[in-house]
Protein backbone atom coordinates (compact mmCIF):
# COMPACT_ATOMS: atom_id res chain seq x y z
CA UNK A 1 0.00 0.00 0.00
CA UNK A 2 1.24 3.15 -0.81
CA UNK A 3 1.68 5.92 1.85
CA UNK A 4 -1.33 8.01 1.13
CA UNK A 5 -3.33 4.88 1.26
CA UNK A 6 -1.74 4.40 4.84
CA UNK A 7 -2.44 7.82 5.64
CA UNK A 8 -5.86 7.62 4.50
CA UNK A 9 -6.69 4.23 5.94
CA UNK A 10 -5.73 5.28 9.44
CA UNK A 11 -7.95 8.55 9.20
CA UNK A 12 -11.30 6.58 8.39
CA UNK A 13 -10.24 3.90 11.01
CA UNK A 14 -10.46 7.11 13.59
CA UNK A 15 -13.78 7.81 12.01
CA UNK A 16 -15.17 4.83 12.14
CA UNK A 17 -14.11 3.48 15.26
CA UNK A 18 -13.58 6.70 17.19
CA UNK A 19 -15.36 6.40 20.97
CA UNK A 20 -13.58 2.42 20.78
CA UNK A 21 -10.05 4.41 20.34
CA UNK A 22 -10.20 7.93 21.84
CA UNK A 23 -8.40 7.40 25.45
CA UNK A 24 -10.86 9.99 26.97
CA UNK A 25 -14.39 11.55 26.28
CA UNK A 26 -14.69 13.99 23.18
CA UNK A 27 -15.64 16.72 25.84
CA UNK A 28 -13.87 15.69 29.54
CA UNK A 29 -11.88 17.83 30.93
CA UNK A 30 -8.96 15.71 31.86
CA UNK A 31 -5.86 18.35 32.15
CA UNK A 32 -4.64 21.68 32.52
CA UNK A 33 -4.71 24.19 29.62
CA UNK A 34 -2.14 23.38 26.77
CA UNK A 35 -0.54 20.76 28.92
CA UNK A 36 2.67 19.55 26.70
CA UNK A 37 2.71 16.09 25.34
CA UNK A 38 2.72 13.30 28.35
CA UNK A 39 2.67 9.88 28.55
CA UNK A 40 -1.08 10.12 30.03
CA UNK A 41 -1.41 13.08 26.74
CA UNK A 42 0.24 11.86 23.83
CA UNK A 43 -0.60 15.05 21.81
CA UNK A 44 -0.86 17.03 25.08
CA UNK A 45 -4.07 19.00 26.08
CA UNK A 46 -6.51 21.97 24.22
CA UNK A 47 -7.36 24.93 25.05
CA UNK A 48 -9.62 23.72 27.63
CA UNK A 49 -7.89 20.85 29.09
CA UNK A 50 -9.53 18.39 26.93
CA UNK A 51 -7.23 16.17 25.46
CA UNK A 52 -5.75 16.77 22.35
CA UNK A 53 -5.52 13.06 20.82
CA UNK A 54 -9.10 12.11 21.79
CA UNK A 55 -10.34 15.58 20.31
CA UNK A 56 -8.46 14.58 16.71
CA UNK A 57 -10.14 11.04 16.73
CA UNK A 58 -13.44 12.93 17.18
CA UNK A 59 -12.64 15.43 14.68
CA UNK A 60 -12.41 12.53 12.20
CA UNK A 61 -15.60 11.42 12.61
CA UNK A 62 -17.44 14.53 12.42
CA UNK A 63 -15.59 16.06 9.67
CA UNK A 64 -15.27 13.06 7.90
CA UNK A 65 -18.91 12.26 8.08
CA UNK A 66 -20.53 15.60 7.40
CA UNK A 67 -17.85 15.90 4.31
CA UNK A 68 -19.04 12.56 2.95
CA UNK A 69 -22.85 13.38 3.38
CA UNK A 70 -22.20 16.57 1.27
CA UNK A 71 -20.16 14.83 -1.28
CA UNK A 72 -22.75 12.29 -1.88
CA UNK A 73 -25.34 14.83 -2.34
CA UNK A 74 -23.40 16.88 -4.64
CA UNK A 75 -22.15 14.23 -6.55
CA UNK A 76 -26.00 12.52 -6.46
CA UNK A 77 -27.51 15.83 -7.77
CA UNK A 78 -24.66 16.94 -10.11
CA UNK A 79 -24.52 13.68 -12.04
CA UNK A 80 -28.19 13.27 -12.26
CA UNK A 81 -28.57 16.41 -13.35
CA UNK A 82 -25.44 16.71 -15.37
CA UNK A 83 -26.94 12.87 -17.39
CA UNK A 84 -30.22 14.68 -18.02
CA UNK A 85 -29.02 17.98 -19.33
CA UNK A 86 -26.78 15.40 -21.79
CA UNK A 87 -29.47 13.33 -22.77
CA UNK A 88 -32.53 14.97 -23.49
CA UNK A 89 -30.66 18.27 -24.19
CA UNK A 90 -32.88 21.18 -26.10
CA UNK A 91 -34.35 23.56 -23.24
CA UNK A 92 -33.74 20.96 -20.42
CA UNK A 93 -29.68 21.48 -21.07
CA UNK A 94 -30.05 25.66 -21.86
CA UNK A 95 -32.06 25.95 -18.44
CA UNK A 96 -30.21 24.08 -16.12
CA UNK A 97 -26.68 24.82 -17.72
CA UNK A 98 -27.78 29.00 -17.57
CA UNK A 99 -28.50 28.35 -13.96
CA UNK A 100 -25.05 26.48 -13.04
CA UNK A 101 -23.37 29.26 -14.86
CA UNK A 102 -24.59 31.53 -12.57
CA UNK A 103 -24.26 29.88 -9.61
CA UNK A 104 -20.48 29.49 -10.12
CA UNK A 105 -19.80 33.02 -11.34
CA UNK A 106 -20.35 33.62 -7.43
CA UNK A 107 -17.27 32.31 -5.52
CA UNK A 108 -18.69 28.77 -3.13
CA UNK A 109 -17.39 30.77 0.03
CA UNK A 110 -19.46 34.10 -0.48
CA UNK A 111 -22.94 32.21 -1.79
CA UNK A 112 -22.44 29.63 1.54
CA UNK A 113 -21.66 32.64 3.87
CA UNK A 114 -24.97 34.28 2.39
CA UNK A 115 -26.93 31.42 3.25
CA UNK A 116 -25.77 30.34 6.41
CA UNK A 117 -26.66 34.12 7.44
CA UNK A 118 -30.28 34.10 6.16
CA UNK A 119 -30.68 29.96 7.67
CA UNK A 120 -28.56 29.77 10.97
CA UNK A 121 -25.48 26.97 10.79
CA UNK A 122 -27.33 23.91 11.31
CA UNK A 123 -25.76 20.79 10.35
CA UNK A 124 -29.02 20.00 8.29
CA UNK A 125 -28.38 23.44 6.54
CA UNK A 126 -24.24 22.85 6.15
CA UNK A 127 -24.43 19.81 4.79
CA UNK A 128 -27.59 20.43 1.88
CA UNK A 129 -26.26 23.73 1.57
CA UNK A 130 -22.29 22.78 0.29
CA UNK A 131 -23.98 19.82 -1.27
CA UNK A 132 -25.98 22.37 -3.54
CA UNK A 133 -23.49 24.77 -4.04
CA UNK A 134 -20.50 22.07 -4.90
CA UNK A 135 -23.09 19.89 -7.06
CA UNK A 136 -22.38 22.54 -9.69
CA UNK A 137 -19.26 21.62 -10.51
CA UNK A 138 -19.96 18.16 -10.14
CA UNK A 139 -22.40 18.93 -13.10
CA UNK A 140 -20.49 20.58 -15.37
CA UNK A 141 -18.26 17.75 -15.32
CA UNK A 142 -21.24 14.99 -15.46
CA UNK A 143 -22.49 16.79 -18.36
CA UNK A 144 -19.47 17.06 -20.21
CA UNK A 145 -18.49 13.01 -19.78
CA UNK A 146 -21.96 12.12 -20.68
CA UNK A 147 -22.02 14.26 -24.15
CA UNK A 148 -19.08 12.37 -25.45
CA UNK A 149 -21.52 9.05 -24.40
CA UNK A 150 -24.67 10.02 -25.97
CA UNK A 151 -23.60 10.20 -29.21
CA UNK A 152 -22.18 6.81 -29.21
CA UNK A 153 -23.63 4.00 -31.19
CA UNK A 154 -24.86 1.59 -28.55
CA UNK A 155 -27.02 4.68 -26.65
CA UNK A 156 -28.48 5.22 -30.07
CA UNK A 157 -29.34 1.14 -30.21
CA UNK A 158 -30.91 1.10 -27.04
CA UNK A 159 -33.36 4.01 -28.06
CA UNK A 160 -33.82 2.03 -30.95
CA UNK A 161 -34.72 -0.76 -28.95
CA UNK A 162 -37.59 1.33 -27.10
CA UNK A 163 -35.54 1.61 -24.15
CA UNK A 164 -36.86 4.62 -21.65
CA UNK A 165 -34.89 7.33 -20.26
CA UNK A 166 -34.05 6.39 -16.94
CA UNK A 167 -32.99 2.64 -18.14
CA UNK A 168 -30.41 4.21 -20.26
CA UNK A 169 -28.98 7.00 -18.02
CA UNK A 170 -28.77 4.15 -15.81
CA UNK A 171 -27.74 1.11 -17.61
CA UNK A 172 -26.17 2.34 -20.89
CA UNK A 173 -24.30 5.60 -19.73
CA UNK A 174 -23.27 5.41 -16.00
CA UNK A 175 -21.39 2.73 -16.30
CA UNK A 176 -18.90 4.50 -18.99
CA UNK A 177 -18.64 7.39 -17.27
CA UNK A 178 -17.75 5.55 -13.61
CA UNK A 179 -13.82 5.77 -13.91
CA UNK A 180 -13.97 9.13 -14.69
CA UNK A 181 -16.78 9.95 -12.23
CA UNK A 182 -14.82 8.23 -9.30
CA UNK A 183 -11.56 10.59 -10.34
CA UNK A 184 -14.17 13.53 -9.75
CA UNK A 185 -16.10 11.97 -6.66
CA UNK A 186 -12.43 11.92 -5.23
CA UNK A 187 -11.55 15.37 -6.15
CA UNK A 188 -14.84 16.13 -4.66
CA UNK A 189 -14.57 14.75 -1.38
CA UNK A 190 -11.55 16.65 -0.84
CA UNK A 191 -12.54 20.40 -1.82
CA UNK A 192 -15.85 19.79 0.37
CA UNK A 193 -13.57 18.57 3.33
CA UNK A 194 -10.88 21.49 3.04
CA UNK A 195 -14.15 23.66 2.48
CA UNK A 196 -16.22 22.87 5.99
CA UNK A 197 -12.93 22.56 7.56
CA UNK A 198 -12.59 26.72 6.81
CA UNK A 199 -15.84 27.51 6.98
CA UNK A 200 -15.37 25.98 11.07
CA UNK A 201 -12.45 27.51 11.36
CA UNK A 202 -14.19 30.97 10.38
CA UNK A 203 -16.85 30.09 13.09
CA UNK A 204 -19.44 29.26 11.17
CA UNK A 205 -19.75 25.49 10.35
CA UNK A 206 -19.68 22.85 13.09
CA UNK A 207 -20.25 23.62 16.46
CA UNK A 208 -18.73 23.48 19.66
CA UNK A 209 -18.67 21.34 21.79
CA UNK A 210 -18.79 19.17 18.44
CA UNK A 211 -14.80 18.42 17.92
CA UNK A 212 -14.03 19.37 14.43
CA UNK A 213 -10.43 19.96 13.28
CA UNK A 214 -11.43 22.84 11.34
CA UNK A 215 -13.21 24.62 14.60
CA UNK A 216 -10.15 22.98 16.70
CA UNK A 217 -8.09 25.08 15.00
CA UNK A 218 -9.96 28.43 15.34
CA UNK A 219 -9.91 27.59 19.71
CA UNK A 220 -6.57 26.59 19.59
CA UNK A 221 -4.92 29.70 17.94
CA UNK A 222 -3.90 31.50 20.58
CA UNK A 223 -1.32 29.30 21.82
CA UNK A 224 0.71 29.74 19.04
CA UNK A 225 1.70 32.85 20.60
CA UNK A 226 3.03 31.42 23.14
CA UNK A 227 5.09 29.53 20.91
CA UNK A 228 2.66 26.25 21.30
CA UNK A 229 2.08 24.55 18.18
CA UNK A 230 -1.55 23.65 19.33
CA UNK A 231 -3.02 24.55 16.27
CA UNK A 232 -0.77 22.43 14.21
CA UNK A 233 -1.93 19.36 15.19
CA UNK A 234 -5.53 19.41 13.63
CA UNK A 235 -4.23 21.75 10.58
CA UNK A 236 -1.89 18.84 10.00
CA UNK A 237 -4.48 16.23 9.89
CA UNK A 238 -6.39 18.53 7.47
CA UNK A 239 -3.80 18.52 5.26
CA UNK A 240 -2.66 14.92 5.54
CA UNK A 241 -6.04 13.99 4.68
CA UNK A 242 -6.55 16.21 1.86
CA UNK A 243 -2.99 15.46 0.10
CA UNK A 244 -3.42 11.51 0.80
CA UNK A 245 -6.79 11.56 -1.16
CA UNK A 246 -5.52 13.92 -4.25
CA UNK A 247 -2.74 11.30 -4.27
CA UNK A 248 -4.56 8.13 -4.26
CA UNK A 249 -7.02 10.05 -7.38
CA UNK A 250 -4.03 10.90 -8.99
CA UNK A 251 -3.05 6.90 -8.94
CA UNK A 252 -6.23 6.00 -9.69
CA UNK A 253 -6.33 7.96 -12.42
CA UNK A 254 -2.73 7.56 -13.91
CA UNK A 255 -3.93 3.02 -13.77
CA UNK A 256 -6.64 3.88 -15.35
CA UNK A 257 -5.24 5.74 -18.25
CA UNK A 258 -2.01 3.19 -18.80
CA UNK A 259 -2.65 0.75 -22.31
CA UNK A 260 -4.47 -2.55 -21.37
CA UNK A 261 -6.05 -1.26 -18.28
CA UNK A 262 -9.78 -2.40 -18.00
CA UNK B 1 -14.43 43.52 -31.66
CA UNK B 2 -15.83 46.56 -30.23
CA UNK B 3 -18.94 44.63 -30.75
CA UNK B 4 -17.87 41.85 -28.99
CA UNK B 5 -16.29 43.48 -25.61
CA UNK B 6 -19.69 45.35 -25.30
CA UNK B 7 -21.48 42.51 -25.20
CA UNK B 8 -18.76 40.73 -22.78
CA UNK B 9 -19.34 43.85 -20.36
CA UNK B 10 -23.48 43.51 -21.07
CA UNK B 11 -23.01 39.61 -19.83
CA UNK B 12 -20.96 40.94 -16.93
CA UNK B 13 -23.89 43.20 -16.20
CA UNK B 14 -26.75 40.71 -16.95
CA UNK B 15 -24.51 38.45 -14.31
CA UNK B 16 -23.99 41.15 -11.81
CA UNK B 17 -27.75 41.99 -11.67
CA UNK B 18 -28.88 38.15 -11.25
CA UNK B 19 -26.49 37.89 -8.37
CA UNK B 20 -28.07 40.50 -6.49
CA UNK B 21 -31.37 39.32 -6.96
CA UNK B 22 -29.77 35.96 -5.68
CA UNK B 23 -28.40 38.08 -2.83
CA UNK B 24 -31.63 39.36 -2.04
CA UNK B 25 -33.61 36.57 -1.73
CA UNK B 26 -30.93 34.04 -0.74
CA UNK B 27 -30.87 36.24 2.79
CA UNK B 28 -34.12 38.00 2.63
CA UNK B 29 -37.18 34.87 2.23
CA UNK B 30 -36.21 32.84 5.09
CA UNK B 31 -38.74 30.59 5.78
CA UNK B 32 -41.44 32.02 8.50
CA UNK B 33 -41.46 35.29 10.63
CA UNK B 34 -37.82 36.71 9.13
CA UNK B 35 -37.73 39.01 12.25
CA UNK B 36 -38.67 36.40 14.83
CA UNK B 37 -35.94 34.03 13.59
CA UNK B 38 -33.31 36.47 13.49
CA UNK B 39 -34.19 37.59 17.02
CA UNK B 40 -34.30 34.17 18.85
CA UNK B 41 -36.99 33.01 20.91
CA UNK B 42 -36.02 36.11 23.67
CA UNK B 43 -37.00 38.96 21.72
CA UNK B 44 -39.20 41.41 22.70
CA UNK B 45 -42.18 42.78 20.54
CA UNK B 46 -40.76 46.22 19.78
CA UNK B 47 -37.20 44.53 19.09
CA UNK B 48 -39.42 43.00 16.35
CA UNK B 49 -41.62 45.59 15.21
CA UNK B 50 -38.37 48.07 14.84
CA UNK B 51 -36.93 44.84 12.58
CA UNK B 52 -39.98 44.50 10.50
CA UNK B 53 -40.07 47.91 9.84
CA UNK B 54 -36.56 48.66 8.83
CA UNK B 55 -36.71 45.34 6.89
CA UNK B 56 -39.94 46.53 4.71
CA UNK B 57 -41.39 42.89 5.92
CA UNK B 58 -45.11 44.66 5.13
CA UNK B 59 -44.35 44.75 1.72
CA UNK B 60 -44.31 41.96 -0.98
CA UNK B 61 -41.07 40.31 -1.52
CA UNK B 62 -40.54 41.47 -5.77
CA UNK B 63 -41.09 45.24 -4.52
CA UNK B 64 -38.97 45.13 -2.04
CA UNK B 65 -36.19 43.38 -3.91
CA UNK B 66 -36.74 46.90 -6.52
CA UNK B 67 -36.84 49.26 -3.28
CA UNK B 68 -33.49 47.37 -2.07
CA UNK B 69 -31.83 47.27 -5.63
CA UNK B 70 -33.00 51.44 -6.53
CA UNK B 71 -31.31 52.02 -2.91
CA UNK B 72 -28.23 50.23 -3.64
CA UNK B 73 -27.91 51.83 -6.96
CA UNK B 74 -27.73 55.21 -5.10
CA UNK B 75 -25.31 53.45 -2.92
CA UNK B 76 -27.29 53.16 0.12
CA UNK B 77 -27.26 50.04 1.37
CA UNK B 78 -29.43 50.36 4.56
CA UNK B 79 -28.42 50.31 8.53
CA UNK B 80 -26.61 47.40 10.37
CA UNK B 81 -29.12 45.42 12.32
CA UNK B 82 -26.66 45.12 15.14
CA UNK B 83 -25.06 48.24 15.49
CA UNK B 84 -27.79 50.70 13.85
CA UNK B 85 -25.03 52.26 11.63
CA UNK B 86 -24.97 52.67 7.89
CA UNK B 87 -23.83 49.54 6.21
CA UNK B 88 -21.59 51.86 3.75
CA UNK B 89 -20.00 53.56 6.56
CA UNK B 90 -19.15 50.89 7.70
CA UNK B 91 -18.01 48.86 4.69
CA UNK B 92 -16.28 51.03 2.66
CA UNK B 93 -12.57 51.73 5.14
CA UNK B 94 -12.67 47.65 5.51
CA UNK B 95 -13.07 47.28 1.95
CA UNK B 96 -10.44 49.75 0.99
CA UNK B 97 -7.81 47.32 3.31
CA UNK B 98 -9.11 44.37 1.58
CA UNK B 99 -8.04 45.14 -1.31
CA UNK B 100 -4.66 47.29 -0.42
CA UNK B 101 -4.24 43.74 0.90
CA UNK B 102 -5.13 41.42 -1.86
CA UNK B 103 -3.59 43.71 -4.31
CA UNK B 104 -0.08 44.03 -3.07
CA UNK B 105 -0.36 40.10 -2.85
CA UNK B 106 -1.37 40.36 -6.29
CA UNK B 107 1.52 42.94 -6.79
CA UNK B 108 3.95 40.25 -5.64
CA UNK B 109 2.33 37.33 -6.87
CA UNK B 110 1.39 37.52 -10.41
CA UNK B 111 5.45 38.46 -11.43
CA UNK B 112 6.57 36.02 -9.06
CA UNK B 113 4.62 33.20 -10.60
CA UNK B 114 5.04 34.04 -13.98
CA UNK B 115 8.75 34.22 -13.71
CA UNK B 116 8.75 30.85 -12.04
CA UNK B 117 6.82 29.01 -14.22
CA UNK B 118 8.81 29.93 -17.15
CA UNK B 119 12.35 29.18 -15.52
CA UNK B 120 11.03 25.89 -14.38
CA UNK B 121 9.72 25.54 -18.01
CA UNK B 122 13.26 26.46 -19.26
CA UNK B 123 14.61 23.58 -17.86
CA UNK B 124 11.64 21.18 -17.33
CA UNK B 125 12.93 18.23 -15.11
CA UNK B 126 15.54 20.33 -13.48
CA UNK B 127 16.18 20.82 -9.88
CA UNK B 128 14.69 24.72 -10.17
CA UNK B 129 11.52 22.73 -12.12
CA UNK B 130 11.71 20.07 -8.95
CA UNK B 131 11.98 22.37 -6.16
CA UNK B 132 9.23 24.32 -7.90
CA UNK B 133 6.56 21.49 -8.37
CA UNK B 134 6.95 20.13 -5.02
CA UNK B 135 6.21 23.55 -2.78
CA UNK B 136 3.25 24.38 -5.23
CA UNK B 137 2.14 20.38 -4.31
CA UNK B 138 2.26 21.72 -0.82
CA UNK B 139 0.72 24.54 -0.63
CA UNK B 140 -2.01 23.48 -2.95
CA UNK B 141 -3.23 20.64 -0.71
CA UNK B 142 -3.04 22.33 3.12
CA UNK B 143 -5.39 24.73 4.20
CA UNK B 144 -4.81 29.07 3.94
CA UNK B 145 -4.75 28.83 8.07
CA UNK B 146 -2.19 26.06 8.09
CA UNK B 147 0.17 28.14 6.03
CA UNK B 148 -0.34 31.48 8.07
CA UNK B 149 -0.29 29.83 11.30
CA UNK B 150 2.93 28.03 10.16
CA UNK B 151 4.82 31.13 9.44
CA UNK B 152 3.32 33.24 12.46
CA UNK B 153 5.23 30.30 14.56
CA UNK B 154 7.94 30.76 12.10
CA UNK B 155 8.98 34.35 11.60
CA UNK B 156 6.81 35.87 14.97
CA UNK B 157 7.22 33.63 17.38
CA UNK B 158 10.64 31.32 16.65
CA UNK B 159 12.63 34.24 14.81
CA UNK B 160 10.67 37.67 16.21
CA UNK B 161 11.05 39.42 12.95
CA UNK B 162 7.39 40.12 12.66
CA UNK B 163 4.32 41.06 13.76
CA UNK B 164 1.67 38.01 14.53
CA UNK B 165 -1.26 40.16 14.18
CA UNK B 166 -1.94 42.09 11.60
CA UNK B 167 -4.18 45.17 13.16
CA UNK B 168 -3.75 48.65 12.09
CA UNK B 169 -4.63 51.85 13.54
CA UNK B 170 -4.45 55.32 12.56
CA UNK B 171 -1.17 56.88 14.67
CA UNK B 172 1.03 53.59 12.66
CA UNK B 173 3.70 54.68 10.02
CA UNK B 174 3.98 53.42 6.70
CA UNK B 175 6.91 51.04 7.83
CA UNK B 176 5.04 50.00 10.63
CA UNK B 177 2.16 49.12 8.64
CA UNK B 178 4.23 47.49 5.95
CA UNK B 179 5.45 45.31 8.71
CA UNK B 180 1.93 44.88 9.94
CA UNK B 181 0.77 43.32 6.69
CA UNK B 182 3.63 41.25 5.63
CA UNK B 183 2.97 37.92 6.72
CA UNK B 184 -0.64 37.82 5.74
CA UNK B 185 0.53 39.14 2.18
CA UNK B 186 3.68 36.17 2.43
CA UNK B 187 0.31 33.49 3.14
CA UNK B 188 -1.87 34.67 0.60
CA UNK B 189 0.58 34.73 -1.81
CA UNK B 190 1.59 30.92 -1.04
CA UNK B 191 -1.81 30.48 -1.46
CA UNK B 192 -2.49 31.80 -5.22
CA UNK B 193 1.15 30.99 -6.17
CA UNK B 194 1.17 27.59 -6.93
CA UNK B 195 -1.68 27.43 -9.66
CA UNK B 196 -0.25 29.89 -12.00
CA UNK B 197 2.97 28.48 -11.63
CA UNK B 198 1.92 25.18 -12.89
CA UNK B 199 -0.36 26.87 -15.92
CA UNK B 200 2.46 28.93 -17.01
CA UNK B 201 4.50 26.16 -16.41
CA UNK B 202 2.07 23.62 -18.53
CA UNK B 203 1.07 26.16 -21.18
CA UNK B 204 4.78 27.37 -22.27
CA UNK B 205 6.03 23.14 -22.15
CA UNK B 206 2.78 22.89 -24.45
CA UNK B 207 3.67 25.39 -27.29
CA UNK B 208 7.26 24.08 -26.94
CA UNK B 209 6.70 20.90 -28.47
CA UNK B 210 5.26 22.91 -31.91
CA UNK B 211 7.13 22.23 -34.90
CA UNK B 212 7.87 26.20 -35.37
CA UNK B 213 9.77 26.36 -31.72
CA UNK B 214 11.82 23.27 -33.51
CA UNK B 215 12.56 25.33 -36.23
CA UNK B 216 13.54 28.06 -34.27
CA UNK B 217 15.97 26.05 -32.13
CA UNK B 218 17.41 24.61 -35.59
CA UNK B 219 17.96 28.21 -36.71
CA UNK B 220 20.41 28.38 -33.66
CA UNK B 221 18.47 30.75 -31.58
CA UNK B 222 19.47 31.08 -27.74
CA UNK B 223 16.91 29.09 -25.83
CA UNK B 224 16.17 32.27 -23.70
CA UNK B 225 14.68 34.03 -26.97
CA UNK B 226 13.51 30.64 -28.02
CA UNK B 227 11.39 30.60 -24.92
CA UNK B 228 10.44 34.88 -24.50
CA UNK B 229 9.95 35.61 -27.92
CA UNK B 230 8.60 33.02 -30.04
CA UNK B 231 6.69 30.42 -27.37
CA UNK B 232 5.19 32.91 -24.52
CA UNK B 233 3.34 35.11 -27.01
CA UNK B 234 1.29 32.23 -27.65
CA UNK B 235 0.93 30.63 -24.39
CA UNK B 236 -0.20 33.98 -23.09
CA UNK B 237 -4.31 33.47 -23.31
CA UNK B 238 -3.90 30.65 -20.97
CA UNK B 239 -1.94 31.90 -18.58
CA UNK B 240 -3.97 35.43 -18.62
CA UNK B 241 -6.86 33.43 -17.61
CA UNK B 242 -5.05 31.60 -14.51
CA UNK B 243 -4.06 34.54 -13.54
CA UNK B 244 -7.12 36.08 -13.38
CA UNK B 245 -9.13 32.98 -11.85
CA UNK B 246 -6.51 32.91 -8.78
CA UNK B 247 -7.16 36.61 -8.43
CA UNK B 248 -10.57 36.09 -8.02
CA UNK B 249 -9.64 33.44 -5.60
CA UNK B 250 -7.58 36.36 -3.91
CA UNK B 251 -10.55 38.10 -3.19
CA UNK B 252 -12.04 35.19 -1.16
CA UNK B 253 -8.94 33.63 0.00
CA UNK B 254 -8.41 36.56 1.64
CA UNK B 255 -11.24 36.10 3.91
CA UNK B 256 -9.60 33.23 5.56
CA UNK B 257 -6.48 35.03 6.13
CA UNK B 258 -8.04 38.05 7.58
CA UNK B 259 -9.36 36.26 10.58
CA UNK B 260 -5.82 34.26 10.89
CA UNK B 261 -3.83 37.42 11.20
CA UNK B 262 -6.86 39.83 12.87
CA UNK B 263 -6.35 42.01 9.94
CA UNK B 264 -9.44 44.27 9.64
CA UNK B 265 -10.61 43.95 6.06
CA UNK B 266 -14.02 43.36 4.59
CA UNK B 267 -14.00 39.71 4.76
CA UNK B 268 -13.11 39.46 8.66
CA UNK B 269 -16.36 42.30 8.74
CA UNK B 270 -18.79 39.54 7.10
CA UNK B 271 -17.77 36.87 8.88
CA UNK B 272 -18.77 38.31 11.76
CA UNK B 273 -21.75 39.70 10.40
CA UNK B 274 -23.22 36.11 8.99
CA UNK B 275 -22.17 34.99 12.88
CA UNK B 276 -24.58 37.74 13.84
CA UNK B 277 -27.15 37.27 11.37
CA UNK B 278 -26.83 40.94 10.37
CA UNK B 279 -28.31 40.91 6.21
CA UNK B 280 -27.88 44.14 5.81
CA UNK B 281 -24.43 44.09 6.22
CA UNK B 282 -24.15 40.63 5.12
CA UNK B 283 -26.18 41.31 1.56
CA UNK B 284 -23.57 44.78 1.50
CA UNK B 285 -20.04 42.60 1.50
CA UNK B 286 -21.44 39.40 -0.37
CA UNK B 287 -22.18 42.30 -3.56
CA UNK B 288 -19.18 43.66 -2.80
CA UNK B 289 -17.25 40.58 -3.18
CA UNK B 290 -18.95 39.18 -5.71
CA UNK B 291 -18.53 42.07 -8.11
CA UNK B 292 -15.24 42.11 -7.66
CA UNK B 293 -14.87 38.43 -8.22
CA UNK B 294 -16.77 39.02 -11.93
CA UNK B 295 -15.49 42.08 -12.26
CA UNK B 296 -11.81 40.42 -12.60
CA UNK B 297 -12.97 37.44 -14.84
CA UNK B 298 -14.63 40.06 -17.02
CA UNK B 299 -11.05 41.89 -17.62
CA UNK B 300 -9.61 38.22 -17.96
CA UNK B 301 -11.87 37.76 -20.95
CA UNK B 302 -11.38 41.03 -22.47
CA UNK B 303 -7.49 41.17 -22.00
CA UNK B 304 -7.32 37.67 -23.59
CA UNK B 305 -9.45 39.13 -26.90
CA UNK B 306 -7.67 41.51 -27.12
CA UNK B 307 -3.74 39.40 -26.40
CA UNK B 308 -5.19 36.26 -29.40
CA UNK B 309 -5.89 37.74 -32.32
CA UNK B 310 -8.03 34.32 -33.08
CA UNK B 311 -10.36 34.82 -29.95
CA UNK B 312 -11.56 38.07 -32.04
CA UNK B 313 -13.33 36.70 -34.51
CA UNK B 314 -14.99 33.83 -32.74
Amino acid sequence: MSRSAVVVAIILTAALFAPWLAPYGEAQFVGGVWDPPSVRHLLGTDNLGRDMLTRLIFGARNTVSIAGLATTLAVGLGVALGFLAAALGGWVDALVSRGVEILLSIPVLISALMVLAALGNSLAVLIATIGLLESTRVYTIARAIARTIVVREFVAAARLRGEGLVWVLAREILPNALPALAAETGLRFSFIFLFIASLSFLGLGIQPPAADWGSMVRENAPAINFGLIAPLYPATAIALLTIGVNRLVDRYLAAESRPGAA
Amino acid sequence: MRGLIAARVGMGFLTLAVISALLFFATDCLPGDVAAALLGPQATPEALATIRASLRLGEPAGLRYVHWLAAVLHGDFGRSLATGRSVVAMLRPRFQNTLALAGLAAIVAVPLALGLGVAAAMRAGGRLDRAVSTLCLLTISVPEFFIGYLLILLFSVQLGWLPSLAVLHGGMSLAQRLGAITLPTITLVLVVLAHMVRMTRAAILSVMSAPYIEMALLKGLTRGSLVLRHALPNAAAPIIAVVALNLGYLVVGVVVVEVVFVYPGAGQLMVDAVGKRDLPLVQACGLAFAATYVGLNLVADIVAMLVNPRLRRA
